[in-house]
């Protein structure tokens, strides 16, 4: 791991200071997607501003028909969480395979989504449930959030906050874990929601995408049967040694049955 | 730049002049010589350095020392009292969790962290938390047993 200054800042504002002030500063959350790409020296930051310290990023808040997660909170506090378990269990059932207990100890929602990896699980649920991404700066919109590999809306120093989900009638996700890491070769996020079904793929392209055939043909019956028969091109999928972009598409339709199959 | 680092390690406090960079596995190792925790692997997968931090495991290889300022930290070394093995360590002696011994200090810790939270798990139930602890050796099947029999010694059923 090449040298960096380190900075742990309390407030937000202190925060998004700090990073201002590096020539090549990162925000540290979890440090579980940072610290190791840093220790292969694929990163280089010349400054670590630690979130840790920031209380206000921290937290679940469940008030009607919203649960709110804080930008720091790990995944295994929104697996545990009553609460969220009450109001959206298809999210706790997500935060809670991520991974393995040790990932889930540090890991957070605020680092998952700033980073986008394609074959993160997080990006489907807010995607599938049309989420609001608060930073320091403004409200991003889940459909306006994701931009393509590694990519999001997010401008240089921007800060995420939190993440509203809004509570859904029904919803379930399903995913075909690598067997290694457990990241996502391929997760479908499905959700009947007030504004209509939606229907989220991680895992399959370079990042998250909602498939439209799907949500259309849940809206006229939000049963297995309903995507059964609705096929996914592979054109434009992901191709790696773990699943080729055929193997992918074929996964789209199974995991999507499964997702209807889950929701509750 | 160098930094002082201070922890609870084990109930005793500590402190080294350390780099930012320094991996809190490296500080337990390297600056404190607590060579219990081990090192197995590049990418955060097997699951041979978990400590407790604040009473949570964590894979010590991918948390810096300074991350841990101020904290509890709970290693190998810390779990047997007065020369006597801590149950668990007892279970996994007693039905042969181990052949070479280099996953064990890892499984041991994500272990205690199980039944902590969840002081009777089923065989699924341990098998799902070991999805972060790798062996080489034995198969996991005994590592399963050990880890069952522990959590009865520790007073579950
Ligand atoms: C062995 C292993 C298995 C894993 N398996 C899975 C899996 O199955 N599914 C899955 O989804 N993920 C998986 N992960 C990734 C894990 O969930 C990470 O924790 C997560 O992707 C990043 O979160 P973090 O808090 O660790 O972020 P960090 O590593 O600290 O940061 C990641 C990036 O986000 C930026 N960032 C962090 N917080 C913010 C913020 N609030 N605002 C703006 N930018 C920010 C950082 O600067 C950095 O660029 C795995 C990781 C490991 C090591
Ligand atoms: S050395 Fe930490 S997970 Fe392998
Ligand atoms: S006993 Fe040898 S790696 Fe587990």
């Amino acid at each position: 791991m090449y040298s960096f200054a380190y900075h742990k800042p309390t407030s937000v504002k202190d925060a998004a200071g700090a990073f201002a002030k590096g020539s090549e500063a990162r925000y540290l959350a979890g440090g579980h997607t940072l610290l190791p790409s840093m220790r292969l020296r694929l990163s280089h930051p010349s400054d670590l501003v630690d979130l840790a310290g920031v209380a206000e990023l921290k937290g679940i808040k469940v008030d009607g028909g919203t649960v709110t997660i804080g930008a720091m909170t790990p995944h295994g506090e929104v697996a545990s969480n009553a609460a969220v378990a009450k109001a959206i269990p298809a999210l706790a059932k997500l935060a809670g395979g991520i991974g393995d207990p040790q990932v889930r100890n540090r890991g957070t929602i605020g680092g998952s989504l700033a980073n986008s990896d394609p074959a993160a699980d997080y990006p489907a649920a807010v995607l599938g449930l049309g989420a609001t991404i608060k930073t320091n700066k403004r409200e991003i919109k889940a459909d306006d959030y994701f931009k393509g590999l590694f990519e999001t809306a997010l401008e240089d120093g921007e800060l995420i906050t939190s993440v509203s989900f809004p509570v859904p009638e029904k919803a379930g996700y399903a995913k075909f874990a690598n067997p290694a890491s457990r990241y996502a070769i391929v997760g479908v996020f499905v959700a009947k929601t007030k504004g209509g079904v939606r229907v989220a793929v991680t895992g399959a392209g370079p990042c998250a995408f909602r498939q439209a055939a799907m949500e259309k043909a849940l809206s006229g019956g939000f049963t297995a049967d309903a995507v059964a028969n609705v096929k996914h091109a592979a054109s434009g999928l992901n191709s790696d040694l773990h699943a080729s972009a055929e193997y992918r598409a074929h996964l789209v339709t199974v995991m999507a049955k499964r997702a209807v199959a889950a929701a509750s | 730049m160098a930094i002082s680092v201070s922890m609870t390690v084990n109930g005793k406090a500590v402190s080294a002049p350390v780099e930012e960079r320094t991996l809190l596995v490296h500080y337990l190792r390297d600056h404190l010589g607590l060579t219990g925790t081990h090192v197995g692997c590049d990418t955060s997968q097997c699951g041979a350095c978990v400590v407790h931090v604040d009473g949570k495991s964590v894979k010590s290889c991918t948390v810096l020392a300074v991350q841990a300022q101020g904290a509890p930290v709970t290693t190998i070394e810390g779990l047997a009292k007065d020369g006597k093995l801590h149950p668990m360590q007892e279970a996994f002696r007693e039905n042969h969790g181990l052949q070479c011994g280099f996953c064990t200090p890892g499984m041991v810790m994500s272990a205690l962290d199980l039944v902590k939270n969840n002081p009777s798990p089923s065989e699924s139930e341990i098998r799902h938390h070991l999805e972060g602890n790798i062996c080489r050796c034995t198969g996991y099947h005994n590592i399963v047993k050990s880890i069952a029999a522990g959590a009865k010694a520790m007073g579950g059923r």
